[in-house]
């Protein structure tokens, strides 16, 4: 039975199993490869999207979960926050290998999004459950914080 | 969305995608240099014709885009802005007009002139030996473009200028883009020589640019080999043996060609590979996999066993990797002795990306996508396990997510696995491998285990005066194609790395090697023997340092007179750390300075540890002496990013064994660095004329001990086992 459901503000409607991890969904049924595979058990974010504008791990998720829902992938954010977020981390150069870094954004657009000025403290403690094997950490509290200053936190 | 395999074959740094400079050359290319051997031996390849394959260092479209071809694997170093730069410098081009493509596998044109007749990435080598060979591209290119414009306007080429993309003539007022002269450079004889700028004269080089992978590493654009998809491609997932030298024996698969999506399970060298539809489905598939598997040849042992038997090792003589003066008399001779053992792990590499490999195969063809750190071994071998030539293999280099030294295997494991799948059904479908992140801790190539003991002797008057060393572990590179070359009367070099070239000045030093057999799978991990020597060696110099009633700093500054480069990064961390401003109880400082790849590192880590043992690094400063800085920047970058790496492994990484099992399974019990636990870093740059070296790895070593040392200082522990999680430091 197909799953109907909004995709970066498009209607989706797929033909795939409702217990399918809903990073399967969107990287192989819809195509979107932004959203990377890291782990497999909710423990790297590095498949981070939003559901409904929460940071939602969708490896973890049965796309059967997201049924009427909005999913909003990396190709998908275009608010004021996310542009600030996108563009400090460009301007800090942020990114080493960057597979983990569409997770890192979604999740750092969902902060700054419920949390205009976090502190280091906010920060790790939305931020640590996203890995980064290249250990960027450094530069993803300036980024975070420079975005802050842009959308006036 | 389709994979075009000319559209995105190479990822393309920038949005302009391999599609778009084919068709460019198409339109009327452009610039082509081949070195062979040297500087005189450049030979143009312009062309109007069919679009050949990219088979330089540059190519210069009509468009003004300036394509720099990166033999060098992009797996987060920031290679390709550094290559980019170390060219465009030369040629004197825009920032804004470059561009960066893999180049295709080719031990002639694009070897690792470190590593002799292979391509490939590795040992932070890639800008150091690059750095001429990319700035004579440049400056050949750039000469080409005056002579086209000397051609066009009929002016004396000496009389010519180039500045930022621009070529200009000031007498007669005439200037252009490089652009516009692409064609005629092309058909420009190739300087028999170049001169190169002096470096006071460096515009890029030195400077902060941008990265040129940076808007598409935070959009989502950046293709990694998992993003690789061909039309009627299959996932693969491959059930591997539980244990290390085990293996397959029987299988039945049809309880996992009954799931929904399951196209086939094939037995293949290195387990039983399921392919489906896609990954949930080829997951699925491999759950209702039976396997049974031949352990007669498997590892069977605990880590404990193994660290107890390497222990006993360590308590005799082993092969002579370094002998000065006769550390056993000097020893013997010595008012105190001083013992210690050290006791290293297993470790992962666990780079983001799991390994992952796409690959098509016909009849006489084999295209593999990669991120390839090795491409001309991983060529060889891919032709073997497709019974082709190496020349009917082509590689498409993807970015890749990580490596950490994991992609560069020289047995290409994951890539002919790859390989063996498509081979095994005939070809009929291009296969997508995918590792698990399961399948990529318990897979092996791990860096080795390793215990070391170190004795150390001081005089009546509290001098060093002997030094004994001794490495028990597993060699990384015996039955590689590296030994022949790297393996010298039974010590292979990486497994003293960093001990046998100890730089301190002690009369009496003996570095010795024990090189242990086991299946277990070893490799090389970011910094190599670094990773355990650099700990070794500077934690038990602190404890001799306090055994002595010396200053760590002074002992070492004493100990380093002939080596200024040491020294100097020694004494930029010193400074710039503070080192011996008072710190409140509970919190203390540690050094450690290492040289690695040619590249000079000190830390200083500050630490605190609270009564119930709970440690948290709060600041680390760092000093970095790579040469010529080609992008401080991108050093800094690496050298945050070491520390992180290297801090994740000495606080809490372990691969462990149980009973030749590995314990870990994914990253809830192999446990990197996350963000609450990294430090403040600072990282500052010894000003420096020589050579440049790499970055990638040099920044990793130092941090463990520099920690453990700061631990020291705060608890009063010394720390002799890693990680550190596996000590108890409380205090209370």
């Amino acid at each position: 039975m197909a799953i109907d459901f909004t995709l970066n503000g498009r209607p989706v409607s797929l033909d795939v199993d409702p217990d399918m991890p809903l990073l399967w969904a969107i990287r192989e049924a819809a195509g979107l490869t932004g959203t990377k595979f890291g782990c497999g058990m909710a423990q790297c974010g590095a498949c981070t999207v939003h559901v409904a504008g929460e940071p939602t791990r969708s490896c973890a998720t049965p796309i059967g979960q997201v049924a009427g829902q909005a999913v909003t992938t990396i190709e998908g954010i275009d608010s004021p926050v996310a542009q600030a977020v996108q563009q400090a981390w460009q301007r800090l150069d942020v990114a080493q290998c960057g597979y983990c870094q569409s997770g890192q954004i979604m999740s750092a657009v969902a902060l700054l999004t419920q949390n205009r000025r976090p502190s280091d403290a906010d920060i790790d403690a939305a931020m640590q459950g996203n890995l980064c094997r290249c250990a960027t950490y450094v530069r993803i509290r300036a980024a975070i914080h420079a975005a802050a200053q842009t959308i006036g936190g | 969305m389709l994979f075009q395999p000319h559209a995105a074959a190479a990822p393309a740094a920038t949005d302009a995608t391999r599609r778009d400079a084919l068709k460019l050359g198409g339109m009327g290319l452009v610039l082509g240099l081949i070195w062979t051997a040297g500087p005189r031996a450049v030979q143009a390849q312009g062309t109007a014709e069919a679009p050949p394959a990219p088979n330089a260092f540059v190519r210069i479209a009509p468009d003004d885009t300036v394509t720099v071809i990166a033999k060098h694997l992009e797996m987060g170093q920031g290679i390709y802005t550094g290559l980019a730069t170390i060219l465009a410098e030369e040629l004197d081009a825009d920032w804004a007009q470059v561009r960066v493509e893999s180049a295709p596998a080719d031990a002639r044109l694009y070897n690792n002139l470190a590593f002799g007749p292979m391509q490939g990435t590795g040992g932070s080598s890639s800008v150091a030996n690059s750095y001429t060979q990319l700035r004579r591209a440049g400056a050949a290119a750039r000469a080409m473009l005056v002579a086209a414009a000397a051609e066009l306007w009929s002016v004396p080429a000496a009389e010519i200028t180039v500045e930022r993309g621009t070529v200009a003539h000031a007498r007669s007022g005439r200037s252009t883009r490089f652009g516009a002269l692409a064609e005629r450079a092309a058909r420009q004889s190739v300087p028999a020589a170049v001169a190169l700028k002096d470096p006071s004269r460096f515009r890029l080089i030195g400077t902060r640019l941008p990265r040129v992978d940076a808007v598409a590493k935070t959009t989502g654009r950046a293709q990694f080999a998992i993003d690789v998809t061909l039309p009627g491609m299959l996932v693969a997932v491959v059930q591997r043996p539980p244990k290390f030298g085990a293996r397959m024996r029987s299988f039945d698969p049809a309880a996992a060609r009954a799931v929904p999506g399951v196209v086939d399970a094939v037995a293949v060298p290195s387990g039983v590979a399921v392919l489906a539809q896609g990954m949930y489905a080829a997951l699925r598939g491999r759950e209702a996999l039976a396997v049974q598997w031949d352990e007669s040849a498997a590892e069977t042992r605990d880590s404990a066993a193994m660290i107890a038997a390497y222990s006993a090792l360590a308590d005799r003589p082993g092969l002579p990797a370094r002998r000065e003066g006769d550390a056993e008399r000097g020893l013997a001779a010595a008012a105190r002795r001083l013992e210690a053992k050290f006791v290293f792990p297993y470790l992962a590499h666990a780079p983001m990306e799991p390994l992952t490999c796409v690959v098509r195969l016909t009849a006489d063809a084999c295209e593999i996508w990669a991120g390839d750190q090795f491409q001309t071994v991983d060529q060889a071998n891919a032709a073997r396990a497709a019974g082709l030539r190496p020349e009917q293999v082509t590689i498409h280099t993807t970015f890749a997510g990580g490596s950490f030294g994991r992609r560069a295997n020289t047995q290409s494991d994951y890539v002919v696995e790859a390989v063996s799948i498509a081979k095994a059904i005939g070809g009929r479908a291009p296969v997508k491998l995918i590792w698990t992140r399961e399948d990529d801790i318990k897979g092996g190539l791990y860096r080795p285990l390793y215990v070391h003991a170190l004795a150390g002797g001081l005089d009546a008057a509290r001098n060093l005066v002997a030094w004994r060393h001794r490495i028990v572990g597993q060699s990384i590179l015996g039955g590689t194609p590296f030994e022949a070359m790297m393996v010298r009367n039974g010590i292979d070099g990486t497994s003293v790395e960093g001990a046998s070239n100890l730089p301190y000045a002690i009369p009496n030093l003996a570095v010795d090697l024990h090189t242990t057999t086991s299946p277990v799978p070893v490799l090389w991990w970011r910094s190599v023997g670094s990773t355990h020597t650099a700990f070794a060696t500077e934690v038990f110099l602190d404890e001799l340092a306090h055994a002595s009633e010396r200053d760590p700093v002074a002992l070492r500054r004493a100990l380093l007179a002939h080596h200024p480069r040491h020294l100097a990064a020694l004494n930029l961390a010193v400074e710039k750390a503070g080192w011996g401003t008072p710190l409140p109880r509970g919190r203390g400082r540690g050094i450690a300075v290492h040289e690695s790849f040619g590249s000079y590192v000190a830390q200083i880590a500050e630490v605190t540890v609270g009564g119930d043992g709970t440690l948290k690094v709060d600041r680390v400063v760092c000093a970095v002496d790579c040469g010529v800085a080609i992008n401080p920047d991108v050093i800094a970058a690496q050298i945050e990013g070491g520390i992180g790496f290297g801090l994740g492994a000495a606080l809490a990484e372990a691969i462990t064994l149980k009973g030749g099992e590995v314990e870990q399974s994914n990253f809830h019990d192999y446990t990197p660095l996350r963000i609450d636990a990294m430090p403040r870093v600072e990282v500052h740059i010894v000003p420096s004329t020589a050579a440049p070296t790499g970055v990638g790895e040099p920044g990793v070593p130092p941090i463990a001990p520099a920690v453990a040392n700061a631990v020291f200082a705060a608890t009063g522990r010394r720390v002799r086992t890693l990680p550190i999680g596996a000590n108890d430091l409380r205090t209370g």
